[in-house]
């Protein structure tokens, strides 16, 4: 056994070794090192680089819809203040992920806010770190801590802010509550516009050596609402799809849709029509119908059979929606009716209600909104 | 003798006789060694499950196929203790959180954390990580959705999740955006015909087309009811000639005697009579959504063009109803009153709207 163990730790190690960048998701692998890097958000950044240079920080909270660099931002900020060898001691990362109720509040963070921090190591890289004289709290997602977790965090905050900075992450700021958030200054992230996530894109494709065409960027753009992280994750997923068979066939927009989850134009155009919002002329529909008429019955067969297919009907629901708003030939008052319908489904199938049911609903309601 | 839905479930890639190009791609996703998390979703009986097992065994090989079956015991942190079943492998796990009802998120947080911070020990293994599938993911709470979103990214590595769901309406956003979405559309009749008649040429007989386009298309691109039928009936009649007499389920003609009644008469007396029918089937474990859905899909059928938008209508709203109250038989009795007082309005033309 003895004469076995040294070889299979040495294999076991040098596979280790270069596995690992390999299998790296490529949003860690281009999360930004610095606050440099951040696409967009000129604003925060600004400020954040002053406080850098300054080395004093504010409590802070951030927020902002997903995918548009929060936690980036603020791992970024504490590496280039403490740099790797201090990021360990100083900086306390908590998640969802981590049990968060009150008890931790009262326990790790605490203990952990309330210690002095240790005196700077030289760093192991050579490089000079500002490295100010307190630690660093991170409460990632804070939005999903219970009220009364928050609550215990209001005294920790000020009683050990001479030597402990938090800083809150989170997507919705009215879910925290209002003491935490006066206590901080807060950022807000907006969506990235479409030229500082393209060019984004364009530097991971080249880096790592995938064939885009700009199509191929603009449908990513597209189905990603801003989200830079999406765009990225659906960049990889495609080029891992293309790269994997031999020769290498190129990414098409209808790739990226299928990715994301988009239920194709024609489908959506169909279903239109079914329910009978009229189709320009430059919309194309899968077969051009005939003039049938379009009762009860052809309704629930149409939901039905987009059911078979298995399409999200929360998805549906909202390329139905971007058709009938910038739809030019409805009156005000018809949309607004089919967007009632609409808005009122969301609400129910985030509730979880069954599918089938409340898109036949959602369809016969536009259709009797439509209908003369 | 198991089954023939399991019996002649396809165990790799290349056997799947639908989605052929979906098939290409998961064998492509498998070998590359870059796998992502995944995402399945598609109606059920579409093969999701069935797919993922193939990916499973693309990815590891034939070990996967050694199960064990555990029950695992977790505290959550006001000291209750919650059991779940555990399937599997030495490369792989198959968790239900959803059986923990509200403590899903204790499951996600323990159980997930403590894979990914264990790693592969055998150095034979094909690949690095080990693969969590998370059934049912759709019913996962926000909690628990929430728990996984760092543990994603955070233990790469190690560890890979797979989600089988039903829909992608239920997840919250941070979650799709993490995963690789993978579609499963139903079968097609003419796709579920082929697969009817490969079952048939492995046992050896012959499946007449009449026959098997029937069992296909009463199974609505449901895979694994029209296979259970199709066993059903070759047990009934083994030359499986003739006009074929696919029973429905009990609970089906029970629900369609239900909707009779309801169009028959409108009167309090009929209510309590459906009302005992519905506590008979509630009792015998009938989803009251399926219940709901299957009333409502025949008392369309029986009632004027003009009512029946209005029948879906308040199908839709007491079934969300259902979903967010407690008790549901209020809920169907709600719905069964207000489609008794629609239909009185309509076809005697009283007026009941002071009842509203």
């Amino acid at each position: 056994m003895a004469f076995f163990l040294p070889q299979q730790t040495k294999t076991a190690a040098e596979s280790k070794q270069h596995a690992v960048p390999e299998l790296q998701p490529w949003v860690e692998k281009y999360r930004p090192r610095t606050i440099d890097d951040i696409s967009a958000q000129e604003h925060t950044v600004a400020v954040l680089r002053k406080a850098l240079s300054s080395t004093n920080l504010p409590h802070m909270m951030f927020y902002g819809p997903p995918g548009t660099g929060k936690t980036s931002t603020i791992l970024a900020l504490s590496r280039q203040l403490f740099g790797p060898d201090n990021f360990r001691e100083r900086v306390l990362e908590l998640n969802a992920s981590d049990e968060r109720g009150i008890s931790i509040v009262r326990e790790k963070i605490k203990v952990f806010a309330r210690q002095t921090p240790r005196a700077q190591k030289v760093a192991s890289d050579g490089n000079l770190y500002p490295c100010p004289p307190y630690k660093i709290v991170i409460l990632d997602e804070a939005d999903s801590m219970t009220q009364d977790a928050q609550g215990a965090l209001r005294r920790i905050m000020e009683t050990y802010a001479r030597i402990t900075r938090f800083c809150l992450v989170c997507n919705y700021v009215t879910r925290i509550i209002e003491p935490l958030a006066s206590r901080c200054s807060k950022f807000r992230f907006t969506p990235l516009d479409s030229s500082s996530t393209s060019s984004r894109l364009m530097h991971i494709a080249t880096a790592e050596h995938v064939n885009v065409t700009p199509e191929v960027v603009a449908t990513l753009i597209d189905s990603s609402n801003g989200d830079l992280r999406r765009s990225i994750t659906y960049l990889q997923s495609a080029s891992r799809l293309s790269a994997s068979t031999t020769p290498p066939i190129p990414i098409t927009p209808r790739d990226i849709e299928e990715i994301a989850g988009v239920v194709p134009n024609t489908v959506v155009n169909d279903f239109a029509w079914t329910l009978g919002v009229n189709i320009e002329s430059d919309m194309q529909t899968d077969d051009v119908p005939a003039n049938t008429k379009r009762g009860f019955d052809i309704i629930r067969q149409k939901v039905s059979s987009i059911m078979r297919e298995g399409y999200s009907a929360s998805q549906l629901l909202v390329q139905l929606h971007d058709k009938i708003i910038v739809h030019q030939t409805l009156p005000a008052r018809q949309k607004a009716k089919c967007v009632i319908a609409i808005a009122e489904a969301d609400k129910a199938l985030c509730d979880g209600a069954d599918e089938e049911l409340w898109t036949l609903k959602v369809a016969l309601q536009i259709h009797k909104a439509l209908t003369p | 003798m198991s089954l023939w839905v399991d019996r002649f479930r396809p165990k790799t890639l290349d056997e799947l006789h639908y989605h052929q190009s979906l098939s290409t791609r998961l064998k492509a996703l498998a070998s590359s060694g870059d796998f992502p998390h995944i995402l399945f979703y598609g109606p059920s009986g579409a093969g999701k499950k069935t797919r993922i097992s193939c990916t499973l065994r693309q990815l590891f090989g034939s070990g996967v196929e050694k199960l064990k079956i555990d029950q695992r015991v977790f505290v959550s942190p006001s000291r209750r203790k919650i059991e779940i079943n555990v399937v599997q492998s030495n490369y792989h796990i198959e968790i239900t959180p959803s059986e923990a009802g509200n403590f899903d998120r204790v499951i996600i947080q323990e159980l997930i954390k403590e894979i990914a911070q264990t790693q592969q020990v055998d150095v034979s293994a094909k690949q690095r990580f080990k693969v969590v599938v998370i059934n049912e993911a759709d019913t996962l709470s926000r909690d628990a959705q929430a728990a996984l979103r760092r543990t994603m990214e955070k233990y790469m590595s190690n560890l890979r999740i797979i989600l089988c769901a039903n829909s992608t309406s239920r997840l919250i956003a941070p979650i799709k955006s993490r995963c690789l979405l993978i579609r499963v559309a139903a079968p097609s009749t003419e796709e579920m015909q082929t697969v009817l008649e490969h079952v048939a040429k492995k046992l050896k007989f012959d499946l007449p087309p009449e026959a098997s386009c029937q069992i296909a298309e009463d199974a609505a691109g449901n895979m694994r009811k029209a296979l259970l039928v199709f066993e059903t009936l070759k047990m009934q009649s083994p030359d499986l000639s003739g006009p074929l007499n696919i029973a429905k389920p009990d609970w089906e003609t029970y629900c369609h005697k239900i909707a009779d009644l309801i169009v028959q008469e409108q009167s309090p007396e009929r209510v309590m009579q459906v009302r005992a029918k519905f506590y008979e089937l509630l009792s015998h474990c009938i989803p009251p959504t399926i219940i709901l859905k299957t009333v409502a899909d025949r008392v369309v059928e029986r009632v004027d063009e003009a009512l029946k938008a209005d029948v879906m209508h308040w199908a839709a709203f007491y079934e969300l109803r259902m979903r967010m109250g407690n008790k549901k038989i209020y809920h169907l009795e709600a719905w069964v009153v207000k489609i008794m007082c629609l239909y009185k309005h309509f076809t005697y033309n009283i007026d009941m709207s002071e009842f509203d």
